[in-house]
């Protein structure tokens, strides 16, 4: 199921991304795909996009890093990538998923943690390079996505993905969800 | 592939442990975190299965005496005290192992990398607890005791070594060991006493030596897959 990501092959038409103007378009397109259980973001602004490379007419291979290692929504992704771009007149398309380097919610875009918040979803806080990931042990302070206090406290770890913590507000009394660092 | 099927066994048999809290947690909060970390170590255990085989096949057809985990996960859930214990054991163990092999350049390196910052959120979920029930009432404290003491002699396998996994295994039990002791003080608990293995010098979970729990979990876990073969929804 996970292969090594092979170097990326240089092209001779190649752009600073390292992307031929097709593959930077079509690389685009399936990442406009929003993320099935976060509807309200795409799976570039997620950071999930790790890749995709033209192996020749018509046959594509775009590379998929989870952001769990058990995420479910992983299948969806690749079925709705296949669709796009199939849609987009490429018939062969092989999405395969990689772990190496992985996934932080630093590769979360600004515009991507702008709409979470939007959503109702506590974006999560940047990491400490040096920290690795995992649980923030200093009680940072999360803010409230719908009143805006930072008076809020953490009900559980684990909420309805196991990539959110539950939190609740003592200032407007609402429960959220905080996508929680890793 | 020993290794992989070591810890991608280990993974797969807590997962479905966990996944029999779903219904029965105490809180809803608890139902949704349990079945979240075993959503996690699954997660884990299709990426090892399949660097052994198909993970399906792996899964679903081997005997008994083929899985190749500690006899530590597949320990039955008991009151909600012993399945933190199990956890408090088994995910301070995992961190520390996944965090050194993601300094490795073996196989399992991308997985531990990617999987240790989730199984930190194990971890820390177990230590919450084990505090909560320690540090609460006389009677949280003495199933949190009951609990730690009944798995304790389980613990002793978790350190030998596995074949093909480049790791000080006497670094990490001292690791572990520490860990485990600062936590229990902090919940005002003592580290259980008593043998860390069972006296069967056959061995345990790793040479395909299971205990007699292990059986009806697996008849359970396997049993939808045998009677139709290849089904999908």
């Amino acid at each position: 199921m996970v292969t090594p990501t092979p170097a990326a092959a240089p092209t001779p038409a190649a752009s600073d991304t390292g992307l031929t103007p097709l593959e930077e378009e079509l690389l685009r397109l399936a990442g406009s795909v929003p993320d099935p259980e976060l509807p309200m973001v795409s799976l570039a602004e997620l950071g999930v996009m790790r890749g995709l490379r033209l192996l020749g007419p018509g046959r594509v291979e775009v590379e998929l890093t989870p952001t769990y290692t058990g995420c479910p929504a992983l299948e969806s992704m690749a079925t709705d990538i296949e669709r796009i771009l199939h849609d987009h007149g490429v018939p062969e398309v092989a999405v395969r998923t990689v772990l190496s380097p992985p996934w932080t919610t630093d590769a979360i875009s600004a515009e991507g943690r702008r709409k979470l918040a939007e959503s109702g979803i506590a974006p999560p806080a940047p990491r400490d390079a040096a920290a690795g990931g995992g649980p923030v042990p200093v009680a940072l302070a999360v803010r409230c996505p719908h009143c805006g206090s930072t008076e809020t406290e953490l009900l559980s770890r684990f909420s309805s993905t196991a990539c959110k913590a539950l939190r609740r507000c003592a200032a407007c009394g609402e429960p959220f969800d905080h996508f929680k660092e890793l | 592939m020993t290794a992989a099927l070591a810890l991608g066994d280990d993974a797969l048999v807590l997962s479905h442990r966990l996944g029999e809290w779903a219904g029965h947690a105490p809180v809803l909060e608890e139902e949704v975190a349990l079945a979240n970390i075993a959503l996690d170590l699954l997660g884990q255990a299709r990426v090892l299965l399949s660097l052994a085989g198909d993970e399906d096949e792996l899964a679903y057809l081997r005997e008994e005496r083929a899985f190749r985990n500690v006899q530590l996960v597949e320990q039955p859930n008991g009151d909600f005290a012993q399945t933190i214990a199990r956890q408090l054991y088994f995910s301070t163990y995992q961190e520390l192992l996944y965090e050194r092999l993601a300094r490795g350049t073996g196989p399992f390196a991308p997985l531990a990398a990617k999987a240790v910052k989730e199984v930190a959120y194990h971890r820390d979920h177990a230590e919450h607890w084990t505090l909560r029930l320690g540090d609460g009432t006389d009677e949280s404290h003495e199933r949190m005791r009951r609990g730690l003491d009944a798995l304790w002699r389980f613990t002793g396998e978790l350190f030998e070594p596995v074949e093909g996994c480049e790791v000080e295994w006497h670094t990490l039990h001292d690791a572990w060991l520490t860990r485990i002791t600062s936590v229990l003080e902090r919940a005002t608990l003592a580290v259980p006493e008593g043998p860390r293995r069972g006296g069967w010098a056959a061995g345990a979970g790793r040479q395909g030596i299971h205990t007699e729990p292990f059986g009806r979990m697996l008849a359970e876990m396997q049993h939808l897959h045998r009677s139709h073969p290849g089904a999908t929804w």
